[in-house]
């Protein structure tokens, strides 16, 4: 499993690899955004939160047709297959790995985008917070979709449209946990959801990944 | 000792073609006319409400619509676990047949929602969690679909498909609850429940028994329909590859 991983951040973040796009994607749409709504800062503040979680989930959205399809293509998914390690094994490495190149870097750098969008002093904790507890969620949400579609020649736009109605909820106590946050309200109950909907996924939706790989490649 | 006869037996397509063959034009014909007398009857012989006036009167589309647009779904799922679980293809073909159904519903239920809505409430829309979860569940419809029409193979679109309806009710039910914590609803509670105290007046109430059944009777038509099209077309693919062959 540690070899796999090692492979997979290998060949992400050498040349080709697409390491950094998600997270030059983020930046320019958060840098987009007060271009569409105009500059004042009371309402940027009001909607930062909800705009940096947009912007991580798009970005994550970005590059989650790379991990299977480089695979699939060379065969290396067949071997995969057949070694011993098991598909779900196989699978949430692939997840862990996504995550590290494309949600890791986007929560360390939504804070920096967090003041160029006036975010109050108290939300960055929140927002940093409620990323670093979401991300995984988007990542482990995003490979059951790239699994689904990775027989596809053109599996792009399908994927998202597969995959935006499962990403619903980790955005609304996403968003909800970083503006809670922001205005000082209570933030238990997103907390909490967020982060049971995180550690389930996690648990669970391996197991139907994997099986949609093994189907996939009967 | 004689054959025990059991549902699975229909699930052989030539014994389901069969039956279904048989019943398809009653069921058509009796929700047909039931949707007909639970309108007219709605529409035209019950009283305006003392407080929405004539506006009440699309409830008798609205309520039916909404209820089948989550059933639908509902039969999605159990029709998509008897297919990975005992391999019966018109299971598989009936999940197919019902989604772009329940899309009709669904978009039925959202936009008398809207109609009512506005001379009601003073909007086309808000943001209110009973609006939001159906939007979201016509997302999940429209997934569905295009994954059953992205795929060629008929088998592996089957098995995807009912991984991701399995996968699909669960985050469904997530947004359900999410959007309920997310905003405060302007929706009224429920119209019809067990506990009678909440209910709607008897004199709206049986009109609206009898869309609902009519509404239940046309969703069973037109997804039998659509199943034995889609056998159909199956049987004709199989034929025409058979001829390539000789």
């Amino acid at each position: 499993m540690i070899a796999l991983l090692k492979r997979d951040l290998r060949l992400a973040v050498r040349a080709g690899g697409g390491f950094g796009l998600g997270l030059a994607f983020f930046l320019i749409v958060c840098i987009l955004v007060p271009f569409s709504v105009g500059p004042q800062s009371q309402l940027l503040a009001s909607i930062a939160p909800g705009v940096l979680w947009l912007g991580a989930l798009l970005a994550c959205l970005l590059s989650l047709d790379r991990i299977f399809a480089l695979d699939y293509e060379d065969g290396s998914l067949d071997l995969l297959a057949t070694a011993p390690l098991p598909m779900e094994g196989a699978v949430s490495m692939k997840a862990l790995t996504h995550w590290l190149t494309t949600g890791l870097p986007l929560v360390v750098a939504a804070p920096a985008l967090g003041v160029l969008l006036s975010l109050p002093t108290q939300g960055f904790m929140w927002l940093f917070l409620s990323l670093l507890l979401g991300t995984p969620a988007l990542s482990v949400i995003g490979t059951f979709g790239a699994a689904l579609t990775v027989g596809l020649k053109r599996g792009g736009l399908l994927l998202s449209i597969l995959v935006l109605p499962l990403y619903v909820p980790t955005l609304i106590f996403g968003a909800e946990l970083a503006r809670r946050g922001a205005v000082g309200m209570d933030t238990q109950t997103p907390l909490l959801m967020l982060a049971g909907i995180t550690f389930a996924t996690i648990a669970l939706l391996p197991f139907a990944s994997s099986a949609v790989i093994r189907i996939n490649l009967r | 000792m004689s054959k025990r006869r059991s549902l699975w037996e229909y699930a052989n397509p030539r014994k389901f073609m069969g039956l279904s063959g048989a019943v398809l034009p009653w069921i058509a014909i009796s929700g047909g006319v039931l949707l007909a007398i639970g309108l007219i009857w709605g529409f035209f012989f019950t009283p305006a409400d003392y407080r929405q006036g004539a506006t009440v009167k699309i409830i008798y589309l609205h309520v039916p619509s909404a209820l089948m647009a989550i059933n639908a779904w509902f039969m999605m799922l159990v029709a998509s676990l008897i297919w990975l679980i005992r391999r019966h293809h018109v299971s598989a073909l009936a999940a197919k047949a019902a989604a772009p159904v329940g899309v009709a519903m669904t978009i039925i239920a959202l936009v008398t929602g809207a109609i009512w809505g506005q001379p009601m409430w003073g909007t086309w829309w808000v943001w209110d969690p009973r609006l939001t979860s159906f939007l979201i569940l016509f997302l999940f419809y429209l997934g569905y679909i295009a994954l059953w029409s992205a795929i060629e193979n008929d088998d592996t679109a089957a098995d995807l498909t009912s991984i991701l309806c399995i996968v699909g009710s669960v985050f469904a039910m997530l947004s359900r609850y999410a959007v309920n914590f997310w905003n405060q609803g302007l929706h009224q509670g429920a119209s019809l429940s067990l506990d009678k105290e909440e209910n709607v007046a008897d004199i709206f109430y049986h009109p609206l028994l009898v869309s609902m059944v009519a509404f239940g009777l046309i969703f069973l038509a037109l997804v039998l329909l659509r199943t034995r099209t889609e056998i159909r077309a199956r049987q004709l693919r199989a034929y025409l590859a058979r001829e390539r062959m000789q």
